[in-house]
């Protein structure tokens, strides 16, 4: 059963049951759908997140208790929905070398080999639960215990964008380059955000994400293919 | 020239508007003028669209040339402006003739004010807004703030007779004491607290600290209990403007325009929007209390304030006891205000 709360004077949070799993977070997907799909009157944006959504609504030209039985009927219903299925999303990384510094200790941490962390890395699908913390940034489930690696003691003061990184079972991607604590294990020239693109952000809640890993002239192709717009991104 | 040359920019002048609407989803900030209510009388009062893009400055205002004939409006926190040397009224619109020199000096009272120009200010929109968004150097101009001789385009020239002279009467105009008495709904997460830890925050009074920016202000003042050591953490859940999230450390932090989209801290409540507005004039060492509001109330009070706002755009506040003249003498342009006075 989902539960339902104004969040100030122009918000609702639908929560689904608390705790992390693809499960809930293909209610959030179907319910975030479903509201996008039949524009609600007065909704003004949603936050997707692992297992709410936040729902702002304008409450000069609606109201809230309309607003929230809308929502409410639509929550309740949502297992018997109909949606379309995830997207994957081919994630290209030049693994290792200046691309990932800290391939090598992630793999002597966890006693393996460069090429077996690569392996394993690859083999995952990665569900993108929420973006949040930046603009673009996915956080991801999915990866193997097998790889997790504690994050670096002092965080780097700046990460390359694209960097992918590990920070204990998690996996990630950096859209932008910030500063940053992840252990760095590769680099994708994919742009996850461009403010000047028409779609801005390449990623959305539930996609799932497969990494492959590519030689560095690949990754130099790939790049400038999408410096000059003409790269599209493997999505089915 | 079209334009508006920054002289001098004080410490944070920025472009905003009302925010980047539809992309917090991919975990985009919102952005957007800090002070609602004096950035969308400052568009009223000029009669620009809702939501046009103004300047908005912090703690000192810039000094500018304006290169063309304009119509302004300076609104928020209580800046004293000269135009060509000669105070002018904040809240009303004025007309500005080409190579008039603005100086907006520094606050008082408040924190942060805003110009509106007759037509914008035009500088490129990103993702559907012309808002600075400074931690993501983007958008607004150049995506930073202003500095000096920065030449910022303005929309279309104004005429003389598009002037209509509009002001909100002085018993509308927002008084900052240094202290905000601040509406709150409890929640989402007030269940993450002791019944003692809800009640000392809404019976404590807090400080705004240094650490008080566009994305959030960090407040001082009695510790607010989490239940328990899971408390303190939540699965990460969106964050709307005005959330009062409490970490591990106990202390408050209200969420401004630029907060991050989502985040994994127990949001205790969140303010009233016609209360977030003073949050925003609100300078480090000043004071804040909550109070519990329903949402009754604070939907009638923004009806309140929507009517003002109405009052604003239908031209109800012209300007009838005071004259406003430009004069010329020996070159030099001079603003005079006649005041009606009672004997």
């Amino acid at each position: 059963m989902a539960s339902y709360k104004y969040v100030g004077d122009r918000g609702i949070l639908v929560e689904f049951s608390a705790e992390i799993s693809r499960e809930v977070n293909e209610k959030v997907r179907g319910l975030d759908y479903t509201l996008q799909k039949e524009e609600l009157q007065g909704v003004e944006e949603i936050i997707p997140t692992y297992r709410s959504l936040l729902i702002f609504f304008d409450p000069l030209s609606t109201d809230r208790k309309e607003i929230m039985s809308e929502v409410k009927s639509r929550a309740e219903s949502i297992e018997n929905m109909t949606f379309p299925d995830p997207r994957i999303v081919e994630i290209p990384v030049k693994y290792g070398g200046e691309y990932g510094p800290d391939l090598e200790f992630v793999a002597s941490y966890n006693n393996l080999k460069e090429d077996e962390v690569i392996d394993i890395h690859t083999g995952g699908e990665y569900r993108v639960y929420m973006l949040g913390f930046t603009p673009g940034f996915p956080y991801l489930g999915g990866m193997s215990e097998k790889i997790a690696t504690p994050r670096l003691d002092s965080p780097r003061e700046k990460i390359a964008r694209g960097s992918v990184g590990i920070a204990g079972d998690q996996t990630g991607i950096y859209p932008l380059s910030s500063p940053g604590g992840w252990r760095l294990i590769g680099r994708t020239p994919l742009d996850l955000f461009s403010a000047d693109r028409e779609e801005p952000f390449l990623l959305q809640v539930g996609d799932i994400l497969h990494f492959v890993s590519i030689t560095e002239d690949r990754y130099r192709e790939i790049r400038e293919r999408v410096n000059s717009e003409n790269f599209t991104v493997k999505i089915m | 020239m079209n334009a508006a040359k920054i002289l001098k920019p004080g410490p944070l002048t920025t472009v905003q508007d009302s925010g980047r609407r539809g992309y917090q989803r991919f975990g985009m900030p919102e952005a957007g003028a800090m002070d609602k209510f004096s950035f969308r009388t400052a568009n009223l009062l000029v009669g620009n669209c809702a939501g046009t893009a103004v300047l908005e400055f912090t703690l000192e205002g810039p000094d500018l040339i304006v290169q063309k004939d304009s119509i302004i409006a300076i609104t928020g926190g209580d800046f004293s402006p000269c135009l060509n040397s000669c105070q002018i009224p904040m809240w009303q619109s004025i007309y500005v003739s080409a190579g008039s020199r603005l100086e907006i000096g520094s606050v008082n009272r408040g924190l942060r004010g805003y110009i509106a120009f007759k037509g914008g200010i035009d500088v490129e929109e990103k993702m559907g807004s012309r808002s600075t968004y400074l931690k993501g150097e983007m958008g607004g101009f150049k995506g930073r703030k202003l500095q000096k001789g920065d030449l910022l385009k303005l929309g279309k020239k104004a005429y003389r007779d598009e002037y209509i002279e509009a002001r909100l009467p002085g018993s509308y105009i927002p008084k900052y004491t240094g202290h905000a008495d601040t509406g709150v709904i409890l929640g989402p997460q007030e269940d993450h607290f002791t019944e003692s830890g809800v009640e000392t925050f809404l019976r404590g009074e807090y400080t705004v600290t240094s650490q008080a920016d566009r994305m959030g202000y960090r407040l001082e003042g009695p510790k607010i209990l989490h239940r328990d050591e899971d408390s303190s953490d939540i699965i990460s859940d969106g964050i709307p403007p005005g959330a009062v999230q409490v970490p591990g450390h106990e202390k408050p932090i209200i969420m401004m325009a630029d907060r991050q989209t989502t985040g994994g801290y127990p949001k205790i409540a969140t303010v009233i929007s016609v209360d977030l507005p003073h949050i925003a004039q609100l300078k480090p060492g000043e004071t804040l209390s909550f109070n519990e509001v329903s949402l009754k109330r604070a939907q009638k009070l923004l009806e309140k304030r929507e009517q003002i706002l109405d009052e604003i755009r239908e031209k109800k506040f012209k300007l009838k006891d005071d004259r406003f003249f430009r004069i010329n003498v020996r070159d030099e342009n001079f603003f005079v205000r006649v005041e009606e006075v009672e004997e």
